[in-house]
């Protein structure tokens, strides 16, 4: 029998668990500027995280997904994107969206149960919070199709976790994407976990970045807990994707030191072991760890650091508790532009039921 | 293309014309769906198009309705209004997630950071004989949906125009096409430009005893049933719903005031079809002027049964005409 194709999944990984480089450095560790904000981003994501889920504790916000463990991932994608790119989320990406320019006001508004928390003034063509799973894959190939029908040198990044890639959205989407040379970047967060589903029963395949290749795409394996390999790798799909070349799955694999979300227990179905050894891969410590023996970072920037995002993060929830609900005739408002005859009856009781609520 | 041009016409060459002509005037406007650059679409709607326009902006599509639908959200967003076709409603179902908690929701998620310009064309209805899954009316799933208009045309004039208002509308439209007369009847056209009005429905015929409510391929069925009913001396109104959501309520209850007497004739199921709640804002806004119960001429309850008892599931002129002198009567 004659071998037909040969196809090949790619992996990098640039640090070790606690930051020791395992081989030279990509260009992008010599931007000591740039890793110093990409660090201050995670602090600053972290410290909204916990803060996040205590508001969801007190009865302050609604059921929240954290995202720890996604940290180094999503700032990587909020850092690669350039200001004309689109970004098209899953759920748990905040690290993504704060550099992208959504407020944590914004986002605390989302998960508190106000619709204005993806109304984003500073990033207006990103495309919202996408609650099911994987049908942002499809919103990302449309945005990708509207940049090659105009001809623009722009390109997507699109967020999918390793459940996701086992819908058809996800597959119809990479296809459509090999199929039409569209500018996509996939990135699939390999965490683990879809809820309570290990990565191991979600797909036969022995890595996920190989279904790109089924759909005539590059495919490549990052830690995504290791900062260098995560940026290294998105900013060359970028460039590629720029440059007219065509789209790209990248795995980063990365663990979820969360519950699904604060309405998920997951001791329920994962071990405190596996958990603690999760810890010890973490991105965050790994990269402070890096820069720490680079000297660039010692304690007292980290605690002027931990103080200002504790600061930052505080503002924004003050603001947040003081924001009031939009009057009930918004539900109304904003479901087509022409407010049709037949539901101006309905605005008129709602106004009514609810006096000063116009 | 003159704007004067005339050209007598079917409903599925109307629909080729809508979007010529909007395609020629917007360039944000681009189809997509499967089998419609070259081949022209199952039905040959969009036949010529790729030639006028290009593969850029008519785009046969991977076989894969979901990612049609949710391709033309993310394409909406970035400003282009796209039409997608759906092959036939009975494929539409795969999509359903992204026109329900996509397309619709997508203007109120965002604040109207973000909307979706989309017009869903699918062909619907039976009486073409065509296989299992070619022949529902399932427009009751989608009128159920906020955020979503849906338009039915039952004539080349009307499919020409409402389409026309339809990709011009700044939010979803799924138009639904009933295939069963796509080539019934030639209609003068004139190829103008003109917008119908979306939201409103049209009255066909004036009468005096009884309202006739419908919409689709039954417009046909119940316009013949009006003719008879002349014969018989009963003087029927027949209104095409048109937009069967968001309905125009006025038009039918101002209808009913006058007749005092209504009957609503549709293909689709019975149970919670749009009759239903055609019936049900009657008994809401008309009641005191009704003269006998609203009567509904609908499909059975049913699977929509194979073509060769697919004309027992429709309704007949006969049914009509029955169902009239039995609220005539009371």
């Amino acid at each position: 029998m004659k071998q037909r194709f040969e196809f090949h999944v790619d992996s990098t990984r640039y640090l070790d668990d606690h930051g020791k480089p395992l081989d030279d450095l990509p260009a992008q560790a010599e931007d000591t500027e740039r890793t110093l904000a990409a660090y201050r981003n995670m602090v600053l994501t972290r410290t909204f995280d916990a803060k996040a889920i205590a508001l969801q504790r007190t009865g302050k916000c609604g059921t929240y997904p954290s995202v720890l463990g996604h940290e180094v991932i999503g700032t990587a994608i909020g850092q690669s994107l350039a200001k004309t790119d689109v970004f098209v989320p899953y759920y748990r990406d905040q690290a993504a969206h704060i550099l992208r320019g959504a407020s944590l006001v914004e986002m605390l508004l989302y998960w508190g149960g106000d619709e204005r928390g993806s109304a984003w003034k500073n990033c207006p063509e990103d495309l919202p919070i996408a609650v099911p799973i994987a049908t942002q894959c499809c919103h990302a190939v449309g945005v990708g199709s509207a940049i090659r029908i105009r001809g623009e040198e722009r390109a997507v990044v699109c967020c999918v976790g390793d459940g996701g890639t086992s819908k058809g959205d996800f597959l119809e989407s990479i296809n459509l994407a090999g199929a039409w040379h569209l500018p996509v970047v996939f990135m699939v967060i390999n965490n683990q976990w879809a809820i309570s589903t290990p990565r191991g029963i979600q797909t036969g395949a022995e890595t996920i970045a190989q279904k790109a290749i089924s759909a005539g795409l590059p495919g490549h394996i990052v830690d995504g807990n290791d900062y260098f390999s995560v940026i290294e790798a998105l900013d060359a799909a970028l460039e590629r994707a720029h440059a007219g070349k065509g789209g790209m799955v990248i795995e980063a694999v990365t663990y979820r030191l969360g519950d699904h979300t604060t309405a998920d227990d997951a001791t329920r179905y994962r071990s405190a072991e596996d958990l603690k050894k999760a810890w010890e891969k973490d991105g965050i410590k790994r990269l402070q760890n890096y820069l720490h023996d680079a000297g660039l970072w010692d304690p007292d920037k980290e605690k002027a650091l931990q103080a200002e995002c504790k600061q930052t993060v505080e503002k924004a929830v003050e603001e947040y508790l003081a924001t009031e609900a939009e009057p009930p005739t918004a539900m109304v408002d904003y479901l087509f532009e022409n407010l049709p005859v037949s539901l101006r009856a309905q605005r008129e009781r709602l106004a009514a039921k609810y006096r000063g609520g116009e | 293309m003159s704007s004067a041009e005339v050209r007598d016409v079917t409903l599925v060459e109307a629909v080729n014309m809508a979007l010529a002509w909007e395609m020629a005037h917007d360039e944000n406007v681009v189809l997509l769906g499967e089998d419609i650059a070259t081949n022209g679409g199952v039905f040959r709607a969009t036949v010529g198009l790729k030639e006028l326009f290009g593969f850029k902006r008519v785009m046969d599509t991977p076989l894969a309705e979901n990612l049609i639908a949710g391709t033309a959200v993310g394409m909406a967003t970035q400003g282009l209004k796209p039409v997608a076709e759906f092959q036939f409603m009975g494929f539409i179902y795969a999509g359903m997630e992204q026109i329900v908690s996509h397309a619709a929701r997508m203007r109120n998620r965002t604040r109207g950071r973000l909307h979706c310009p989309i017009v869903y064309r699918a062909p619907f209805g039976g009486g073409i004989h065509a296989p299992e899954h070619h022949s529902e009316s399932t427009e009751a799933l989608f009128a159920h949906i906020p955020g979503l208009r849906v338009v039915i045309p039952s004539s080349p004039q009307r499919a020409y125009g409402l389409l026309l208002a339809a990709i011009r509308d700044p939010d979803p439209v799924v138009f639904l096409e009933p295939k069963r007369i796509y080539r019934a009847v030639t209609q003068s056209v004139e190829n103008n430009g003109e917008a119908l009005p979306l939201d409103t429905c049209f009255t066909l015929r004036e009468g005096d005893d009884v309202t006739l409510i419908t919409w689709g391929a039954c417009v046909m069925e119940t316009l013949q049933a009006a003719d008879k009913l002349a014969e018989q001396g009963v003087s029927a109104e027949v209104i095409d719903v048109a937009s069967v959501s968001p309905l125009d309520r006025e038009t039918l209850l101002c209808s009913v005031a006058k007749t005092g007497r209504a009957v609503i004739i549709h293909e689709a199921c019975r149970n919670g079809g749009v009759g239903a709640e055609i019936a049900a804002s009657i008994a809401e806004g008309a009641f005191l002027d009704l003269q006998a119960p609203v009567v509904r001429v609908t499909g059975y309850d049913t699977i929509m049964p194979y073509y060769r008892n697919e004309m027992a599931y429709l309704p007949t002129v006969g049914d009509i005409v029955e169902a009239v002198e039995q609220v005539i009567a009371l």
